[in-house]
């Protein structure tokens, strides 16, 4: 299925909330807001002829210093893939700096959980619903979010002591059955 | 024994205590990045290590006395490193291998130490990206030297200092 | 107490107790033990955070980032020139592929035909930086379980490999070798007689190391049945490469998506049954043996011709132009100041990395630096889901397992 024929098929089944769509080098990117994102990537997912059953990658984007950008702050951008058919999708929602919230598609794909985490933890969107939003990458003690644009790239910050664990252990155990 | 000979008897035992140290050093490979893994080329058989007394290499820090950072040092790893560093008993002697480890390398960003020296004392730097493992072999023997006379070039450890980051 | 024997295996039988009461035992009979970030078996700087109920895990949490080095931070304060050799360090067992991958996203938002002598000498270094990806997950796998040999044997062919890559390139091990628009520079003369003697020497290697291992007892026990996961599951997490194909499902990039004429060379893909460590490791010896057969074939049919492209946007002149005329040093100048300047865009990527998919999504806004560039790591998505997949096992299945998924932290952590 090519990208036009996927896009009127989103169109058609969740009308009103495709933004826009642009080409990129021969991959259509289908542009969609923020708060439709669970049910159109689950919709992707689920339908036989779409059957997008493999999460790529959570891209997050500030566009803040991008020349002659209007649009708002933040873009993540999900590409799928389908194993069985073959063709990728990529799904783009911009999120403004005011309320920079996605809900979360964590319980649709296991490498949700960890994707959103580094988009939270590098660009700073927050993804609702999402069971453990922490840093993954930088340290706890970490103020700010590296990758925006306003972060200088030589501000070090140190780190006094690693952090325990314990809260994400207890939270394991107890899913595991241990009281 | 007279007190006459009791200097010659410390000096000669120093000596045999520094080429005991010189010749067995357990490394703790301490490795965090593409160093490690020539650092493991070194210690297979084409660049034995083994040829030095070398070749035991020590995961523990209690049971190694070299302490071989190999690769880059972020902040998030650095008290990690602090740590192995005071669980090694002395004497001790601490090799950075790489720029990474020496200076921070080409990473000049928010997340790398410029230089594990901010952390802790280092006997014998190593440049290179990664270096060659003859340069490693070079600095195993420079340390060999280092370890030899004691009173001309002390150990590291005795100039230790409080961790400062240089931002 | 013990009540009364069973007398078919005369194993004591606790009568009013079964296996499910231990689920409800106290929390305090576990011992929490950090497997890392210093650790001999994490291979690079990863942590496990463990409870353990006697030798089995009974949770584990897991943490990244001790490697962070800011590899997408750095990309957007260097021109795209300057990216490749921090590309280099990402995974840096094979480095010439995380090259490829990244020249190749920035051609194809410029549109740079790549010469075809470049694109065979591409997929040669590609195919043999995948061999000595899989000859050190392999070694650093077996000596985890405790077969010390096979470490020698594995890392000797290594060296003869890094021999050939050093006359090539310049460098053992962080090469550096592709340029925007080709190759940085041509093979040398002995190469095709050297690298066709390597391959036996891999060959060689890889039937002692099989002998070893393929009916050793020991290792059998290990690693089969050990941390399995199912097809679905690894689909979920996103897994692709030698780890995906290990459980069974039938995914090669090279064949989906072919680039660089993958698809007029003949090779198979290898395919798992059941997806535990001993399928994961087998397969690589598999893989071996498919890149060798691509490399041959290639060298076979290597096109003449040049190995830049001569696209002025991108190339840089030959130096007898640069200092001799005016145009030519203008040319270098502003390549080399002015950097190459994509329109503004973005692109997504993918080349088939010896771990799975490695993706570059690059965005472009015109000037010499990229606006961002993320790259898509197949480790992450194998240690995402490297917590599940131990619980229920033993700690020593859990060293065992995570040389399987091959984890290289700095692709991990970027």
């Amino acid at each position: 299925m090519d990208g036009q024929a996927l896009l009127e098929k989103i169109s058609a089944k969740f009308s009103g909330t495709v933004k826009g769509s642009m080409d990129r080098f021969g991959q259509l990117e289908i542009q969609l807001e923020a708060k439709v994102i669970p049910d159109v990537i689950q919709f992707l997912r689920d339908d036989s002829e779409c059957a997008f059953n493999m999460l790529i990658d959570i891209v997050s984007i500030d566009y803040s210093a991008f020349p002659d950008w209007t649009g708002d702050r933040f873009g993540a951008v999900y590409l799928l893939k389908s194993l069985t058919l073959g063709h990728r999708a990529q799904l783009k929602v911009a999120v403004s700096e005011s309320n920079p919230e996605i809900p979360t598609i964590s319980r649709l794909y296991a490498n949700a959980n960890w994707l959103e985490r580094e988009a939270f933890d590098q660009i700073g969107i927050r993804f609702e619903g999402h069971p453990n939003l922490k840093r993954i990458l930088n340290h706890h003690e970490f103020v700010g979010h590296p990758l925006r644009k306003d972060y200088p790239i030589t501000r070090r910050q140190a780190l006094s002591t690693n952090e325990s664990l314990m809260d994400e252990m207890t939270v394991r155990l107890k899913e595991k059955g241990w009281e | 024994m007279g007190v006459e000979t009791l200097p010659v008897f410390t000096t000669r035992k120093d000596a045999v205590l520094a080429w005991g140290q010189k010749n067995s050093l357990w490394p703790m490979p301490f490795g965090t990045a593409c160093c490690a893994i020539e650092f493991m080329g070194v210690a297979a058989s084409v660049f034995d290590i083994a040829r030095f007394g070398a070749e035991l290499v020590r995961f523990s820090p209690r049971q190694a006395d070299l302490l071989l950072v190999a690769g880059t040092v972020t902040f998030k790893q650095a008290p990690i490193l602090k740590q192995i560093y005071e669980q090694m008993p002395d004497p001790k002697w601490v090799i950075s291998m790489g720029v990474c480890a020496s200076s921070g390398g080409f990473y000049n960003n928010y997340t790398v130490v410029q230089g594990i020296d901010q952390i802790i004392p280092v006997d014998v730097y190593i440049s290179g990206c990664p270096p060659r493992p003859e340069a490693i072999l070079e600095a195993i023997i420079k340390l060999q030297h280092k370890i030899e006379n004691p009173q001309t070039t002390p150990a590291a450890q005795f100039k230790a200092k409080e961790p400062h980051f240089d931002f | 107490m013990i009540d009364n024997f069973d007398t078919k295996t005369l194993l004591p039988v606790r009568s009013s107790q079964g296996l499910d009461s231990l689920k409800h035992q106290e929390k305090k009979d576990l011992v929490l033990v950090n497997l890392g970030p210093s650790h001999p078996a994490t291979h690079g700087t990863l942590r496990a955070f463990l409870a353990l109920d006697g030798e089995t895990i009974a949770a584990a949490v897991t943490e990244i980032g001790y490697l962070h080095r800011g590899f997408e931070k750095d990309c957007e304060a260097h021109t795209f020139q300057q990216c490749i050799p921090y590309t280099d360090r990402l995974n840096y067992v094979s480095a010439m592929i995380n090259n490829v991958g990244f020249c190749k996203a920035v051609e194809r938002m410029l549109d740079v035909q790549v010469p075809e002598r470049a694109i065979a000498i591409r997929v040669l270094a590609c195919e043999l930086n995948r061999i000595i990806d899989h000859l050190v997950c392999a070694g650093a796998n077996l000596v985890d379980i405790g077969a010390l040999t096979n470490f020698w044997y594995t890392f000797n062919v290594r060296e003869k490999v890094y021999n050939i890559l050093e006359k090539l390139c310049g460098a053992r091990l962080t090469s550096s070798y592709t340029r925007i628009g080709g190759l940085s520079r041509d093979l040398y003369p002995e190469f095709d007689i050297e690298v066709k003697a390597v391959l036996k020497e891999i060959q060689k290697s890889v039937k002692e190391v099989k002998t070893l291992i393929s009916t050793n007892r020991i290792f059998l026990d290990r690693t089969k049945g050990i941390c399995i996961i199912s097809k679905e599951r690894a689909i979920s997490y996103g897994w692709t490469g030698p780890t995906l194909r290990a459980t069974g499902v039938e995914y090669d990039l090279r064949k989906s998506d072919p680039y660089y004429n993958y698809q007029n060379y003949q090779f198979d893909i290898p395919v798992g049954s059941v997806g535990d460590v001993y399928d994961r490791i087998i397969l690589r010896f598999y893989e071996i043996e498919e890149s060798i057969h691509i490399i041959e074939q290639v060298l076979s049919k290597l096109p003449k011709g040049p190995v830049m492209t001569d696209d002025k946007r991108v190339a840089l002149p030959p130096k007898q132009q640069t200092y001799g005329n005016i145009e030519g040093l203008m040319n270098h100048f502003k390549i080399i100041m002015h950097g190459i300047c994509p329109a503004p865009g973005e692109l997504y990527d993918f080349t088939e990395a010896a771990n799975g998919e490695l993706g570059f999504y690059i965005v472009a806004d015109g000037n010499k630096n990229p606006y961002r560039v993320k790259c898509r790591p197949p480790c992450f998505m194998n240690f995402a889901a490297y917590g599940e997949m131990i619980e229920g096992a033993m700690v020593a299945d859990a060293v065992a397992n995570l040389g399987s998924i091959n984890i290289i932290a700095g692709e991990l952590d970027r």
